[in-house]
């Protein structure tokens, strides 16, 4: 009932909008371009005051569109929740407008999209990675990344037995725990000492 | 005898002060706190600028705990994954147990047993006042006060001793199943339990008289670290964060699961947001735990612990499998591809100790989920750092850290 006491409401600002299939909540389809005003519109006017979770979904290599994002928005005053959903126009480089002006637990969700899909939010300020360090090239929760990570050539025999991938360890050097040269010493972050080499062992190339 | 007074009067100051206050002008400092640092409790990095000691800027460095759970959970069955919630907020487990248990049970639109939900509600709820203890004992050691530490520590000992005897293990407790639990209670638990909570109620109040009116523990929390109500709200606050900013939301209460309708808690609210408002909320939420405990135990129903109609999805008891080829195929089935779930999307949150723990699940059908997001309460609890800890003394930030009561397992994922 909500549901389509929303949708006819929804309807008059965003014609577009269409019906998701769901399990539980009210789920709506929007043309990613128009989610800011939908978002915007559901917190104004209909009391979903509370962004939950904002990430996406990657319908596969070959799907096309390839990433959807998705929202959850909660009502503390209806008790309830919805979702929106968008289909990211351009499989190659995926974007969406950023939410961070109308909420923001918006700033660190997509950052977190962002490093995990690469969905680019278009008005973020501050898109940097979150979880992953800022020099890591994939983005992992990509359909493509294999779980154990790409396969190497020069693969590490004692990782390749426990996962049975040809993958090389996270990097002592230029990883999470190492401290990149140039950064003065406060931003630096602390640095692990590389125990990957010694005399009976040869340091492996980085 | 006459008393001679001499005025004294200070050499001319006037040029030494202004050169003073030149040589004491404040330096602006960048300071990394972290990772490995007591009050950031856990792996947290926080890169603060600094203005003597206050803080001008703080920026908040995560993912040193990042094991990559979602792409886990993508290449597992669902029962599989159930050991990885243990390590999402691991001062809780039983209760992100039960929050993702719940949340598949969903997507199979699964009616667990009565008793499996009161258990569950039992579980849960010790969970919440085991993470409250640990936090506050934590929250109050970062400030200076040593002793909270050693009664909380206590009493959760007592506790994880329970959970030993319930799920074999103190920390991984592993207890869901999707469709029920591992097994029933043992005997005589539930007294067990009941004497707990005798014995703690009177140490909760040991450790109010230690606090609430201690004029050190109110100086160094009350209105510090203020969050406002539109400010908890916009940053995605849950839990006992954004009701100590005064925002009466509780999903037990608002949005009832595994029957927490038919019990009665009060919501304890704070008023200003401060970092006092905050520890207080918990405090007061553990005894409701304890109330709602008590009213779960004295209900509990019989009858089984797990769905007993969902074949293709809680795997068939021992005794079922070794004498009967049916259940031996249903077992075979359900270890080595999967519940059988329907396809479709699910989003479920629980009021978990740090706050909403939310499990967004995509299907495809199948026992292994197409994509599965994780809402860690903490990351978003989080994320107020920067806005919270500027103009703070940077002795302020470990009393905001502790009252934030944060778990790097569920916010690095």
């Amino acid at each position: 009932m909500i549901a389509q006491d929303l949708k006819s409401a929804l309807k008059e600002s965003c014609p577009e909008l269409d019906d998701r299939d769901s399990l539980d909540w009210p789920a709506f389809n929007c043309p990613v371009g128009s989610i800011a005003d939908v978002v915007k519109e559901l917190r104004d006017d209909h009391g979903f005051d509370a962004l939950m979770d904002a990430t996406a979904i990657d319908n596969g290599v070959e799907a096309s569109p390839r990433f959807t994002v998705v929202y959850h928005l909660y009502s503390s005053e209806k008790h309830t929740y919805i979702r929106l959903a968008g289909d990211c126009l351009d499989d190659e480089a995926p974007s969406a407008p950023s939410l961070v002006d109308l909420f923001k637990s918006a700033n660190w969700m997509e950052r977190e999209t962002y490093d995990m899909f690469g969905i680019i939010y278009e008005g973020h300020p501050d898109l940097r990675r979150i979880l992953m360090w800022d020099e890591y090239p994939h983005h992992p929760l990509r359909k493509d990344f294999p779980l154990a990570g790409h396969e190497n050539e020069l693969w590490d025999p004692e990782i390749a037995e426990n996962t049975g991938v040809k993958v090389k360890p996270a990097p002592m050097a230029g990883g999470p725990f190492v401290a990149q040269q140039s950064v003065f010493e406060s931003k630096r972050e602390p640095a692990a000492k590389d125990e990957s080499w010694s005399e009976e062992k040869e340091k492996p190339d980085q | 005898m006459s008393t001679e007074t001499t005025e004294y009067t200070a050499p001319d100051s006037g040029g030494k002060a202004a050169a003073a206050a030149q040589e004491f002008e404040t330096e602006h400092l960048e300071v990394s706190m972290g990772p490995s640092h007591p009050s950031t409790h856990g792996v947290l990095r926080l890169n603060l600028e600094l203005d003597g000691e206050i803080v001008k800027m703080c920026d908040p460095v995560l993912g040193y705990l990042h094991r990559g759970d979602e792409k886990i959970a993508e290449n597992m069955t669902y029962n599989q994954f159930v050991p990885y919630t243990d390590r999402l907020d691991y001062l809780a487990p039983l209760a992100n147990n039960a929050a993702y248990a719940m949340a598949v049970e969903k997507l199979a639109n699964l009616e667990v047993p009565e008793r499996c939900q009161a258990i569950r509600v039992v579980t849960s709820e010790l969970a919440r006042i085991s993470a409250h203890l640990l936090g506050l004992g934590a929250y109050t050691m970062d400030v200076g006060a040593l002793t909270v530490f050693m009664i909380t520590f206590t009493e959760r000992e007592k506790l994880y001793k329970l959970f030993e005897e319930l799920t074999g293990a103190r920390f991984t407790t592993s207890y869901s199943r999707i469709g029920g639990v591992t097994r029933d209670m043992p005997e005589g638990w539930t007294n067990r339990v009941l004497t707990f909570c005798e014995e703690l109620l009177p140490l909760l109040d040991d450790v109010e008289s230690l606090l609430t009116r201690n004029r050190i523990w109110f100086d160094r929390t009350a209105d510090i670290g203020i969050i406002s109500k539109e400010d908890a709200i916009a940053y995605g606050l849950t839990g006992p964060n954004l009701r100590g900013s005064g925002v009466d939301v509780d999903l037990r209460r608002d949005v009832p699961y595994s029957g927490y309708e038919q019990y009665e808690f009060e919501v304890p609210l704070g008023e200003n947001g401060d970092c006092y408002d905050r520890y207080a909320v918990r405090v007061e939420e553990m005894r409701q735990s304890v109330r709602i405990v008590r009213q779960a135990i004295k209900k509990m129903p019989g009858g089984p612990f797990y769905a007993e109609d969902a074949k293709k999805i809680y795997a068939p008891r021992k005794d079922k499998i070794l004498t009967s080829m049916e259940e031996l195929i249903q077992n075979f089935m359900i270890t080595t591809e999967g519940p059988d779930m329907p396809a479709g999307e699910v989003y479920f949150e629980a009021e978990n100790p740090k706050g909403a723990l939310g499990f967004y699940i995509v299907s495809k059908g199948g026992g292994v989920p197409y994509r599965m997001k994780i809402r860690g309460p903490s990351f978003n609890n989080l994320s107020i750092l920067e806005k919270v800890s500027v103009g703070a003394m940077i002795s302020d930030i470990s009393a905001i850290l502790g009252s934030l009561d944060f778990v790097m397992g569920e916010c690095d994922r």
